[in-house]
């Protein structure tokens, strides 16, 4: 099959990230406090390793990973640890989660950890994926998956390919184009390290199009590395291009089964910004404790990318980019396409915060009423998971487990490409994430029906069993001695 | 009159054919199978059978209603009732309360004598444990039948609220 065949839907959509890319990246002001969700990334909540009155140093880890899925926290700045409690995180919508409160004390003391910095070359491949999760490395993409735990569960025995998406398709967001803008070298530094961790045969670093500027500086860092593994993929900039499963549709011309992974078919994908942090921990023995986060949208004086410590509180960056305007209607944290709406601004930066907008009425149209579904069809022809939104909205009204899981309702991306062309503007990417968490329920409960349905028949043959035995056992008895056996 | 007359003979005829080429195939899905699939198979009995799947044939020979499974609750007794074709009404009193979580049952392992009574009540063998060694509950495969209670003598085994499916 050819990528054509293996990508659908998608939309032209204007990037607005001229705003935000004028300037090079900046420091965010130092605050008094930083608060450190403990469930910043995905999978368990990572464990304290502090308690309150603790004096910590910048870069010391301050909360390890639970078994399973996790990853390490560090203190982003030297102080005392005030208090470990609920604080309102952005990830959870505003919602209080347990989280770690530093207070900076400005003096930036380090924390001893120059055995951080490795020659990765010098060790194992294993060795390689432990020492990327002591550096609490996720997926800076968006997702925060803990990186290790990908890299584990993706280690076959020739290596898969790695993809690194540099494909920022979503609008308003700019913090990976002016990272390979500025930063091209970290990037190929931390390719060439994940090639060795996943003793990976190729990376391909995919790029969108209308990004000359973090082309050239890209091809330039690939140039002097002068590592043949490593190749540059342009790619159009169609939204979604930088989902994980089109991208790798349109870069390998492969399909990653809908309900596998990407290391099923022998890929790896990361993000450039999390090759880059990579970099600064294996070179540099920082771990991550900042990451650039773009702040931009009509709703603040100053568009900006702004290089921001894990923890710093939204208004101070709002406060970097010279305040709000009168203009300013909504906050969310992301894209415009995916991003979630946040009520206020005092709300840390989390591992996944890459971007902030402060919209107004001129960069988010207020949604209009909703209108009855037309069956118009625009939704299914924009979808790039090769769904059918508008059955999906029929089967929620009422709720039909059966058919929603049929037509592939846990295969949406939550791309929003369906919500934007709704003549009837149905916020139909809200419904289906709301019904998504309902139907795995109620697939799992049919599962486990299944399983004791499939107990119970096999209890009652058992028992049917050994009566008969026992029957036969007491006939064997009962009958006289001298009868012959037939 | 007489050709309405032969196209019903022959159409008869033809039914008669084709239920004798079904008959030797594979067994098709029975109105029992169908209704098996909607019920919970928490294997509790509160129906008053010995399980779903007798509840199941007992409603598919007309032998039992449709709203006497409680685990279900009103969804099930909602799809039961669409797929027998007969409005839809609320699960009977008698046969128990509809419950507002799910629930397993946990055995307080100080408390337990190794009696074997429960190993013995539960309807999906989620209880291990030998005689005189302590029993334990596999909260996974635990339906919240609740049937391994009564029997217990010594009162060690208690409903817990269900554990939530890992992903």
């Amino acid at each position: 099959m050819t990528a054509r065949e293996l990508l659908a839907g998608g939309l032209r959509i204007e990037a607005h990230k001229q705003r935000s890319t004028k300037a090079p990246i900046r420091a965010a002001s130092l605050v008094e406090r930083y608060v450190i969700p403990l469930d910043q990334h995905s999978g368990l909540p990572a464990v304290p390793l502090v308690k309150p009155a603790d004096r910590v140093r910048m870069w010391q880890p301050i909360a390890q990973p639970a078994p399973g899925i996790s990853a390490w926290l560090h203190a982003p700045v030297s102080g005392e640890v005030i208090a470990i409690e609920p604080r309102p995180a952005p990830h959870r919508m505003g919602a209080p989660t347990l989280s770690i409160v530093i207070a900076n004390d400005g003096r930036d003391e380090r924390f001893d950890n120059a055995a951080a910095i490795v020659s990765f070359e010098q060790i194992s491949p294993n060795e390689a994926c432990e020492h990327i999760a002591r550096g609490g490395i996720v997926g800076l993409g968006g997702a925060a998956f803990p990186t290790a735990n990908k890299l584990e569960s993706s280690l076959c025995e020739n290596g898969p390919q790695l993809l690194l998406n540099g494909a920022e398709c979503e609008p308003y967001i700019s913090c990976d184009e002016v990272l390979m803008r500025e930063r091209a070298e970290d990037i190929v530094f931390g390719a060439r390290a994940l090639l060795h961790a996943l003793c990976s045969p190729n990376c391909t670093i995919a790029i969108e199009d209308d990004v000359p500027e973090a082309q050239a500086a890209l091809r330039q860092a690939v140039d002097k590395a002068a590592d043949p593994r490593v190749r540059i993929k342009v790619v159009p900039a169609i939204y979604p291009a930088g989902g994980e499963r089109q991208l790798i549709a349109t870069v390998f011309d492969a399909e990653v089964p809908h309900d596998g992974l990407p290391a099923d078919i022998g890929v790896v994908c990361q993000n450039v910004g999390t090759a880059a942090a990579i970099a600064r921990w294996i070179r540099d023995g920082q771990p991550l404790v900042s990451r650039i986060v773009t702040v931009t949208g009509d709703g603040v004086r100053e568009a900006g990318n702004w290089e921001t410590r894990i923890g710093t509180p939204f208004s101070s960056l709002i406060a970097d980019c010279g305040g709000y305007t009168e203009r300013m209607s909504r906050l969310i944290m992301g894209g415009s396409m995916m991003g979630t709406s946040l009520s206020h601004d005092d709300l840390p930066v989390v591992k996944a915060t890459n971007c902030i907008i402060a919209a107004s009425a001129l960069d988010l149209q207020p949604r209009g009423l909703e209108m009855p579904c037309i069956r118009c069809g625009n939704c299914s022809q924009v979808c790039p998971a090769f769904l059918l939104p508008q059955q999906l909205h029929w089967y929620l009204q009422p709720f039909d487990g059966g058919q929603l899981a049929r037509h592939g309702l846990l295969d949406c991306i939550e791309c929003g490409c369906c919500d934007y062309v709704c003549p009837s503007q149905i916020p139909l990417v809200e419904r289906f994430r709301e019904a998504k968490p309902l139907l795995t329920r109620e697939l799992d409960a049919h599962l486990s029906a299944h399983a004791a349905r499939a107990r119970f028949l096999a209890r009652n043959e058992r028992l049917a069993r050994l009566e008969a035995e026992h029957r036969a056992k007491l006939a064997e008895k009962r009958r006289p001695k001298n009868e012959p056996t037939s | 009159m007489i050709t309405a007359l032969v196209t019903i003979v022959v159409l008869a005829a033809l039914a008669g054919v084709a239920s004798v080429a079904t008959a030797g195939a594979p067994r098709e899905i029975s109105l029992a199978d169908r209704i098996d699939a909607l019920l919970p198979q928490t294997q509790c009995r509160r129906c008053t059978f010995e399980g779903c799947r007798p509840y199941a044939e007992a409603i598919a020979r007309g032998a039992a209603d449709i709203n006497q499974c409680p685990p279900g609750g009103e969804r099930t007794a909602k799809a039961l009732a669409g797929l027998m074709g007969v409005e839809p009404k609320p699960v009977g009193k008698e046969f128990g309360v509809v419950p507002d979580h799910p629930a397993v049952a946990f055995i307080e392992e100080d408390a337990c004598i190794g009696c074997t009574k429960c190993i013995q009540a539960c309807p999906v063998d989620a209880i291990v444990g030998a005689s005189r060694h302590m029993h334990t509950v596999i909260a996974a495969d635990c339906t919240g039948c609740e049937l391994c209670i009564p029997p217990c003598p010594v009162d060690c085994i208690v409903m817990r609220p269900a554990p939530a499916v890992a992903r």
